[in-house]
């Protein structure tokens, strides 16, 4: 019996030695540039950095509020909570080509904004840009201060906005959803474009020439994906519909966001 | 319509809009982040990148990373699927 777990053992630490060896060898072998969507890894000077972080920063902390508070005065909300995380790693992994020839992927921050607001989302969409920075050399830590405020404050602050001004104005809930998920999407690549511009303005026009540069690579190629992005959440949201109807109509007293 | 017939449409819609720019458009499809770093060339050639990525995972890799980043995320949304179909059933036919 001794014998055996021994053989187990050294078996086993044999196996992972040569894994970590093996992961070594991949994480120090020939690095090249990633895709990323966001702002890349170093391309943002050092002041604009900081001045992201900062404000990203307070966001961050009354997000991590509001989360503290769903869950204790409706735990039943926590499987909605995950959904609308889930959501946003699944969407933010598919690279969809896109009509000006290059690919970009969706966000899935409207989602968890109109069931939540704005502000869990700045939690939530944060873990996955962290994720991607850490791991994908997708984003940066650098930059992350700006991404998250593009992807996780922006973004869904918009598609809330959005979403209660439609709701209240036509009553058409699904068409509401579908809008507030594609500008939620739409204005994410708007606010990246519009902060590379304030730090590298461009020598004849200034600002407004480089937001125009920028644009027309970030917000043009999102176009079609805000409209999947808007389609895809309408999808999901029919399926929450038919089988958490309860939780839903939590949401709603708590939100006062689902008519 | 049925909710069926409507979600399939929707997924069908999704599926056309991806499809449509690989067949029409000729692109290399790349991130749209090369895009970016060679506008901020020619904005301002002087600029160096002064921080790089701590971990450049090698192309294959990368893309097992997005599978598994888009597998953590579908996986809850099947593991949230289960749960609330199994309450339903329970509520059915105690």
């Amino acid at each position: 019996m001794n014998i055996r777990k021994n053989v187990y053992r050294s078996f086993s630490i044999r196996t992972l030695l040569l894994i970590s060896g093996f992961t070594l060898y991949f994480v120090l072998n020939e690095p090249q540039t990633a895709h990323a969507m966001h702002i890349m890894e170093g391309f943002l000077p050092l002041g604009w950095a900081i001045f992201w972080w900062a404000v990203f920063v307070p966001f961050f902390a009354s997000g991590l509020r509001s989360l503290r508070t769903i869950t204790k005065e409706a735990p039943e909300l926590k499987i909605m909570l995950g959904l609308a995380a889930a959501f946003t790693f699944v969407l933010s992994a598919l690279k969809i080509p896109s009509v000006t020839g290059s690919s970009s992927h969706p966000t899935g921050t409207g989602l968890g904004a109109v069931m939540f607001g704005p502000l869990p989302m700045s939690v939530l969409g944060s873990i996955v840009l962290l994720f991607q920075a850490l791991l994908l050399a997708h984003g940066g830590l650098t930059t992350l201060g700006a991404n998250a405020f593009s992807m996780a404050i922006a973004g869904p602050i918009v598609g809330y906005s959005v979403y209660r001004w439609l709701a209240k104005t036509t009553g058409k809930q699904k068409l509401a959803i579908f809008t507030a998920a594609a500008l939620a999407d739409l204005s994410t690549y708007v606010v990246t474009s519009f902060q590379l511009a304030l730090a590298f303005p461009a020598e004849h026009g200034g600002v407004m020439a480089s937001f125009v540069k920028f644009g027309s690579i970030f917000a043009i190629t999102q176009i079609p994906l805000a409209i999947s992005e808007g389609l895809l959440t309408i999808l999901i949201w029919n399926w929450m519909q038919a089988y958490s109807p309860e939780e839903l109509s939590v949401l709603q007293r708590r939100m006062k966001g689902v008519e | 319509m049925r909710t069926r017939t409507k979600n399939l449409l929707l997924l069908a819609g999704v599926v056309i809009l991806a499809a449509f720019p690989l067949l029409l458009v000729n692109g290399d499809f790349g991130g749209a982040d090369d895009a970016a770093a060679k506008a901020i060339d020619t904005l301002d050639p002087s600029y160096k990148r002064w921080f790089l990525p701590l971990v450049q995972p090698p192309a294959e890799t990368e893309s097992m990373l997005f599978a598994l980043q888009a597998a953590i995320g579908a996986g809850f949304i099947g593991y949230a699927i289960g749960w609330f179909k199994g309450r339903r059933s329970r509520r059915e036919n105690p």
